[in-house]
């Protein structure tokens, strides 16, 4: 029989506490349907696309795959809803918009996700180099030292994704810097 | 004189083009259904219901209440047919209708596909701006002209006193202005669209052809933005489907036990069985997809069916005339026959393309609500959010499979909701009639969410191809060119009201409509060349998917037994293999005949000065090009859409690893022109997306199938984008960022000229670009798609 459980998640910085009958729910799952939020989105259900990206604890996670039993009480959850606004646009989401880097973009939760707890722990390591055009490439390709995860996008937008991306860090770098 | 003695449409179609003071029927119960929407779509209160506004309808009306334009004050609303697939033409579409109302760049309300409010019209074909932009340019030069009349008679100047800028008139030579909210506030104009209405001259463009951003980007970047897959509706249920194992298989049973695990499932709803229609119903996405699943939830015993041509010999299966229903023309210039055996030298090449998918990221998803009986107000019994291409179509198909009758397409409601790209006729429709019988079978409304692998494995695919191309030469020209192209159907979208045109319909089943009776234009795409040659037959052998009745053989026989996989329009139809094999077979005969393959083209559109022109665009990079050999080389390909429309010419560079047969394209050049140019940026941002697609498609992507699990049902088996431990069967391998090459795009603008589309023109040209690229580098000539290494390395050399 499922176990059901009962978590209280920091979303965006607000308490959520949510229920599942069967603690093998997906957070995908959880997140779109107890807890309102848009960018993480279905695409394969199966951890190869990254469509349903977030940031559990400062680590980018694929959210289609992970339990919600695998997520610690009290855990600290970001996501596209949450990063910034229209009016206060994260850097990333500003350089997505400035480059134009969408197309149906229905996939750049997932690149914008994954490169904002890349970059969020690049710097945390100390590293506070822009990563180059090449080294997005391959981080997005699941060729970078210490993630495996692709990201596909099927438009073609992808030489303006890693125009945003690098922008967009090349701002966070900057605003790190400020402080 | 009261609304309900007249109905609107009856009005219209004895009015002029102008009608003062007439009071709208009262929304027609449309608020009720806008409450309805998902929070940040819908009409936003400018839709029909105000009392005061400036509407321009179409001339023929295809939907209720449908409009082209409203302006009220402070507020203008487009009412596209044409929807937002991801390319941009809301925003391009938005820059054409703010140009001819003279109202600078400001925020427009954008309504689209909607069975009530917009107007018909299919979103394909790379004519959007094409065939839309026009109508909606005179739309908004109809409002024009009327607002220009409210304005000189406000004013009591003539018209052509009157400049209009940003919103407002002014009185040329004086400080006198009225803006057009004045004007709006006091008016209450209908209008029909008036096709005589003048347009702004090119040369006075002040949005037209400006890099313009996208009005949804900003939306979608910070996920405020509704995809169809974010429809949220009261009380609504989420439902899964369960495929048969294979394509022909049967339904059988559900074991008993499994029914009585996927009922003791928390949040499960019902199991919905219909022929072979299988589905789940529960009150999460969750609870769905385990009640769904075979190791927990359900389990459906399946009857195999015929097997499918075997996609080891899939090329052969196409050749065979057993397999042949019809044999069709497309274009017979002069006498091939006789010039080929004629000719001082003959030469022939057979080429073929896999079977490819649309492989949306998200996997489709829709959202409907079918109810017991039609609303009492607005007659509407089933509401549909949908990713469709076709509201229209996809309304009739419901109407008949919900209610047995294409006569009740007033029930049926649907409305578009943004997926994620499709490129084609994918899932979006089949998934909104699984969500329609699921909502009909509980009485509530119902979500679908396919999950990637019933996207891999029963999304309509792009066709398989075969081709034989024969050139006959005399004295170095091309005297004779033959194009013979093996074909499936391009074109299975839902249509003729017919609910054998969606997935959940055969399943049923019902059958699909016939097949067509030409290849013109659609597996036949591009199989015809613009080039000059004196003797040209381009024909085409008919290849049915299913079983088909001897007497009638284009109709389906029941039961429908498939035995190829169902194809349908994928971007640019057949277009990307019949140009990979023209380009490719026109660089061979420029190698054997010793010509340069970029003089060659330009010698042979001499007749075509602007399809000369983007070829000769490339001539700078060609002539710096890489000498060839040693792994590394280039390539060129030409063609114009449909040969009738966009031109498009791409240079393209290649580093081969002749030893593992890697191909890795390192650089593409495009030089295009569409006409005139609405958005520049918008228009690189689908050429782009046109180049990495091509090289993905050309390079890596193939539909597997036949046996499933080793078992005797046959059936796609590419399911996954990737093979992996967890998923060990074939993956169906898209483009990753790592082999994305550098783009560079030379836009030809011709503001003099129509705007033509530019979703799918370039694609076609990148296999043929990319082959000849690798030939160049190696020596071997590469004439099947997708030039992975096990086929680069099979490949002849010269």
């Amino acid at each position: 029989m499922p176990t059901p459980l009962t978590r209280n998640l920091i979303v965006n910085g607000r308490r959520r506490k949510v229920s599942v009958p069967d603690d093998a729910e997906p957070l995908l799952y959880v997140l779109r349907e107890q807890c309102d939020q848009r960018g993480p989105r279905f695409g394969c259900g199966v951890s190869q696309c990254g469509a349903c990206t977030v940031i559990v604890n400062g680590t980018v996670t694929r959210s289609c795959v992970t339990d919600l039993n695998t997520v610690p009480d009290g855990a600290s959850i970001q996501t596209l809803d949450g990063i910034g606004t229209e009016q206060r646009p994260h850097p990333l989401q500003q350089a997505f918009v400035d480059q134009q880097a969408g197309q149906c973009a229905f996939c750049i939760n997932a690149m914008v996700m994954g490169a904002l707890g890349w970059i969020e722990s690049r710097i945390a390591e100390g590293n506070r180099a822009v990563p180059s055009r090449q080294e997005i490439t391959d981080y997005l390709s699941g060729a970078a030292p210490g993630s495996t995860l692709n990201y596909l996008c099927r438009c073609g937008t992808h030489t303006r994704i890693v125009e945003a991306i690098h922008s967009g860090a090349a701002q966070m770098v900057r605003e790190r810097v400020k402080r | 004189m009261s609304a309900a003695e007249l109905s609107r449409r009856g009005f219209l179609k004895g009015a002029g083009s102008l009608a003062v003071g007439f009071a709208l029927v009262p929304a027609l119960g449309l608020r009720d259904v806008a409450v309805a929407a998902p929070s940040g779509k819908g009409p936003k209160g400018s839709g029909p219901g105000h009392d005061r506004q400036l509407r321009v309808d179409p001339v023929t009306h295809a939907g209720a209440d449908d409009a082209w334009l409203i302006l009220t004050p402070g507020t203008t609303t487009i009412y596209s047919a044409r929807v937002e697939l991801g390319t941009g033409v809301q925003t391009a579409l938005t820059q054409i209708v703010l140009e001819e109302l003279r109202l600078g760049l400001r925020g427009v309300n954008f309504v689209q596909g909607d069975t009530i409010l917009t107007p018909s019209a299919s979103t394909t074909g790379s004519k959007s701006i094409q065939d839309g932009g026009p109508l909606l340019r005179q739309a908004a030069a109809t409002a024009y002209q009327a607002l220009l009349g409210l304005a000189a008679e406000d004013l009591r100047v003539a018209p052509n006193q009157l400049r209009a800028q940003d919103g407002e008139f002014v009185v040329i030579g004086s400080k006198r202005r009225v803006s057009y909210d004045h004007l709006l506030g006091k008016a209450h104009l209908l209008l029909t669209s008036d096709a005589m209405a003048p347009v702004v001259a090119p040369s006075n463009y002040r949005i037209v052809g400006q890099p313009v951003s996208r009005a949804d980007l900003p939306g979608k970047a910070h996920a405020t933005f509704a995809f169809v897959s974010d429809v949220v509706v009261p009380d609504m249920l989420h439902g899964r489907v369960i495929r048969p194992t294979g394509r022909n298989s049967t339904f059988s049973s559900i074991t008993p036990d499994s029914l009585a695990r996927a009922q003791a499932i928390p949040g499960f709803v019902k199991v919905v069985q219909r022929g072979n229609f299988v589905g789940v119903v529960a009150t999460s996405e969750y609870a769905a997809s385990v009640a769904a699943a075979p190791a927990t939830g359900i389990v459906v015993e399946w009857e195999p069916g015929p097997a499918l041509a075997p996609q080891e010999t899939l090329d052969a299966a196409l050749r065979d005339p057993d397999n042949h229903y019809l044999d069709y023309t497309d274009q017979n210039v002069g006498d091939f026959a006789t010039a080929f055996a004629g000719a001082q030298r003959q030469l022939t090449a057979q080429y073929f393309s896999p079977f490819q998918m649309h492989g949306a990221m998200g996997a489709s998803c829709a959202v409907a609500d079918v109810r017991a009986k039609p609303d009492p107000v607005t007659g509407v019994q089933a509401t549909i959010w949908s990713g469709t291409q076709n509201v229209y179509g996809l309304r009739g198909v419901l109407a008949a499979l919900l209610f047995g009758s294409a006569d009740d397409v007033e029930k049926v409601y649907v409305r578009y909701e943004e997926g994620s790209g499709c490129y084609g006729h994918n899932g979006a429709d089949d998934v909104s009639a699984d969500a329609a019988l699921l909502s009909q079978a509980v009485g509530r409304p119902v979500r679908v969410q396919w999950t990637r692998q019933d996207e891999n494995g029963w999304e309509p695919l792009g066709e398989a191809a075969s081709h034989d191309l024969e050139a006959g030469i005399t004295g170095g020209e091309i005297v004779a060119w033959h194009h013979r192209l093996y074909a499936l159907t391009a074109n299975s979208r839902p249509g003729a009201n017919n609910p054998g045109t969606v997935l959940a319909g055969t399943l049923m089943g019902f059958l699909p409509n016939d097949l067509p009776n030409n290849s013109h234009d659609s597996s036949g795409r591009n199989s015809p060349v613009t080039y000059d040659f004196a003797n040209v037959l381009t024909d085409a052998k008919l290849v049915r998917s299913f079983n088909t009745d001897p007497a009638s053989p284009a109709k389906a026989t029941a039961p429908l037994t498939y035995r190829f996989l169902r194809t349908t329009a994928l971007r640019s139809l057949g277009g990307f293999s019949n140009s990979f094999a023209n380009e490719s077979f026109l660089d061979e005969i420029a190698h054997a005949t010793g010509r340069d393959p970029l003089r060659l083209r330009l010698d042979s559109l001499s007749t075509d000065a602007r399809a000369h022109a983007v070829v000769a665009a490339l001539e700078p990079y060609w002539d710096k090009r890489p000498a060839g050999g040693h792994g590394i080389g280039a390539g060129i390909a030409f063609h114009q859409y449909e040969v009738a429309f966009t031109y498009v010419a791409a240079y393209v560079e290649v580093r081969v690893d002749p030893a593992r047969g890697v191909i890795k394209v390192d650089r593409v050049v495009v030089a295009h022109d569409c006409g005139l140019v609405i958005n520049p940026d918008g228009l690189r941002n689908q050429i782009e997306g046109n180049v990495i697609q091509g090289v993905s498609r050309a390079l890596k992507e193939q539909v597997t199938y036949g046996p499933v699990n080793g078992t005797a049902h046959t059936g796609v088996t590419s399911v996954v984008w990737e093979t992996s431990s967890f998923h060990p069967g074939p993956q169906y391998s898209v483009v990753r960022f790592d082999e994305v090459p550098k783009i560079e795009v030379i836009l030809i603008n011709r503001p003099d000229q129509p705007a033509w589309g530019a979703g799918e023109p370039t694609i076609g040209t990148i296999g043929g670009a990319i082959g000849n690229a690798v030939f160049a580098a190696t020596g071997r000539r590469i004439r099947q798609l997708p030039m992975t290494p096990d086929v680069f390395l099979a490949a002849p050399t010269e």
